[in-house]
């Protein structure tokens, strides 16, 4: 008999995605320059090869539990569920995990990953900076040489992650090409890869990219789904009825939502940045506003003009400030399994100040998005149903961009 | 047959090789870009290559990604690319390939790319993140009509992908001498002509090698062992310097020339 593996990267007949070529449906693929097309097939042999190495899933799950801290707890939101006066409201606190983010899952599993393959030099790009800091904690944890690339803007935004990294051993390259965000620090990023592919791993820190990045990002994500199968279970005797989580790539999303796919009876709800709102133009929301374009190695929803030029984009929370999302929400979409809503910035701050006030918990500013369209949904459910909202991050790093917003004219102390 | 077959059959006969210049189209205007092509192909150009401006042009350096954000920011699309090209055919029979990223193909559609490509004369086509596994649809579409479809190899590829790629190709195959994006270096790889050779083994189709390429030093040294040789950044950054002046075209000119020579009488 065969020993079986409990991995969906291995082929699975009722949701075979991606498939062979890297695809979900339509959307995913690999277009990249010639140059990475080796180094994606090495990643991806590394990666299921990793799947099937005990001491590399025992490693994992160690460092899982004594660093990370996971499992991270299932809260229920006690004065929120009061307040909004529907449905029961649980966070899944992945704001608790080392670092302040569920970014870390991703970024130890692949420098993890990175290690086995004897690459010797990490590269990552971050918006918000919390994939910059799980990525130069992970090279710190296991002494890899490593380096940041972040745009100019996120810089400013951000500059407490920015010392962080630094402070973790890592370089911060700033970027100054493009719009100065996420998704120049991406183009630099690779740009690095395809120089030093050799001896490099590129840990990007979403699930877009060429494949294997969305499927790897998910496989080291889907953690959380699981853990949440089981903890709802312990606390409620049964699954919840809704999922809610912020969707930039949509890491975290895809993290929450995967383990809860085959339950036709969970509704799940992704959130993007409506920025100054839909209709500004001055947004990050690809469903809303997007088409179907290939963006930094995938083809899913990109937010281009009409000569396939690749648009600016606004928000403020630098994590959800990007102009493409991942293959697999945009297949989650057209299958019609995962609605994409969308919250503006003045919803996300007016969530971010409720969800400190009445929870004590300060969340970053994406996972407040999840929060602002939770505001609005909650109340019209049921008070017999039962949703988990993800808080993929906290928000200290936040608080200075959240102030200026907040007490515009005030001085802090 | 494709005015790029025709022109390196015509090479082989001769026992030349192509000197193939790239510039960035719309850099500093579309007009000069037309008379900066009619200069290139009296220097002694072979094929040029036409960069179609990309806001995100990720295996580019930085002189690249300056001139397309210049071209960019008068508003150089792809269509008006082609219609540049079109009107350039009443005085140049020169084989054209457009550079692109494969984004604003998509945008303009594969069904009317490739007849307009061809009403407008470009001969080739090479788009630099879209590798042959998910070219099915442009190929078949640039297929039916004659018109070149360029992929690129690199010093990464394996035996099987130089297999795969090589036989992908219609015109040239496009050897990247170097891991890394566009941009000038001191001197060509040691590597390159072990690669070119491998690649020979493959495939009887020409192979033209560009990325690093910026002196006429480089041009004859590559042009002793492949068939063609691409020079990019170099002349983007002195159309850079240049600028919109009368005289770019012919400044250009006069430093391909050199290049084209040192190619040619390699």
């Amino acid at each position: 008999m065969t020993e079986s593996v409990n991995s969906s990267a291995m082929p699975n007949p009722s949701y075979p995605y991606p498939d062979a070529k890297g695809r979900y449906g339509p959307y995913g693929g690999k277009y990249v320059p010639e140059t990475l097309m080796y180094a994606l097939e090495e990643l991806e042999d590394a990666f299921r090869a990793s799947l099937r190495d005990r001491t590399f899933l025992e490693t994992l799950d160690r460092y899982r539990r004594d660093y990370i801290g996971r499992p991270t707890p299932l809260y229920f939101a006690q004065r929120m569920t009061g307040r909004l006066g529907g449905a029961k409201i649980y966070f899944k606190r992945e704001d608790l995990a080392h670092t302040g983010a569920h970014k870390i899952n991703n970024a130890l599993g692949q420098v993890l990953l990175a290690q086995r393959m004897g690459k010797t030099r990490i590269i990552a790009e971050t918006g918000a900076g919390q994939h910059g800091v799980a990525t130069a904690t992970a090279a710190a944890l296991l002494g890899l040489e490593c380096e940041i690339y972040m745009g100019e803007e996120d810089i400013e935004r951000q500059k407490l992650n920015v010392f962080r990294m630094r402070l973790l051993g890592s370089k911060v390259n700033p970027v100054a090409s493009g719009s100065k965000t996420l998704k120049d620090a991406i183009n630099e990023a690779l740009r690095d890869w395809v120089t030093n592919v050799r001896n490099t791993h590129y840990v990007l820190g979403t699930v877009h990219g060429p494949h294997p990045f969305p499927l790897i990002c998910r496989e080291f994500q889907r953690i959380i789904g699981q853990e949440t199968r089981q903890q709802i279970l312990e606390a409620e005797g049964r699954l919840p009825n809704v999922l809610l989580a912020c969707v930039g790539g949509g890491s975290n999303a895809i993290g929450l939502f995967f383990e809860f796919l085959r339950e036709p009876g969970i509704r799940m709800i992704g959130v993007e940045a409506g920025g100054l709102g839909v209709d500004t133009g001055r947004h990050a929301a690809r469903f809303a506003g997007g088409k179907l374009g290939t963006l930094q190695g995938a083809m899913s929803y990109v937010l281009q003009d009409d000569n396939g030029q690749i648009l600016g984009t606004h928000s403020v929370s630098a994590g959800l400030d990007y102009a493409s999302v991942g293959p697999e929400h945009a297949f989650l979409r057209s299958e019609g399994r995962v609605e994409y809503v969308s919250a503006t910035d003045d919803e996300a701050l007016a969530a971010f100040k409720l969800t400190s006030e009445l929870e004590g918990i300060i969340p970053a500013l994406e996972s407040a998005h999840a929060l602002a369209y939770a505001q609005k949904l909650i109340p019209k459910l049921p008070g017999d149903q039962i949703a988990v909202i993800n808080m993929s991050g906290r928000g200290d790093k936040d608080v200075q961009q959240a102030a200026r917003y907040l007490l515009p004219g005030e001085k802090l102390l | 047959m494709n005015r790029i077959e025709a022109r390196f059959q015509e090479l082989r006969r001769q026992g030349r090789k192509a000197f193939i210049p790239y510039i960035a189209a719309g850099d500093p205007t579309l007009e000069r870009t037309a008379e900066i092509v009619v200069a290139l192909e009296e220097a002694g150009a072979d094929v040029v290559e036409l960069g179609i401006p990309f806001s995100d042009p990720l295996a580019d350096g930085a002189v690249n990604q300056e001139a397309a954000l210049r071209a960019l920011r008068h508003g150089t699309s792809l269509r008006d690319v082609l219609g540049m090209v079109q009107t350039l055919r009443k005085r140049s029979q020169v084989p054209i390939v457009l550079f692109t990223y494969f984004n604003p193909v998509h945008s303009y559609g594969l069904d009317r790319f490739g007849p307009d490509c061809r009403a407008a004369g470009v001969d080739g086509v090479l788009c630099v993140d879209l590798p042959p596994e998910e070219a099915g649809d442009y190929k078949a579409s640039l297929d039916a009509l004659d018109i070149a479809t360029i992929f690129l190899l690199a010093p990464t590829s394996t035996d099987k992908r130089i297999e795969t790629v090589s036989r992908h190709c219609t015109g040239f195959v496009y050897y990247v001498s170097r891991t890394g994006v566009t941009g000038e270096q001191a001197r060509v790889g040691v590597d390159v002509r072990a690669m070119v050779a491998k690649i020979k083994q493959h495939t009887d189709k020409p192979v033209a090698v560009g990325f690093g390429i910026s002196k006429p030093e480089h041009a004859a040294e590559i042009a002793r062992y492949a068939d063609g040789v691409i020079v990019g950044s170099a002349i983007v950054r002195m159309i850079g310097e240049l600028g919109d002046s009368p005289e770019t075209a012919s400044k250009v000119a006069e430093f391909a020339k050199s290049l084209a020579d040192a190619a040619k009488h390699a």
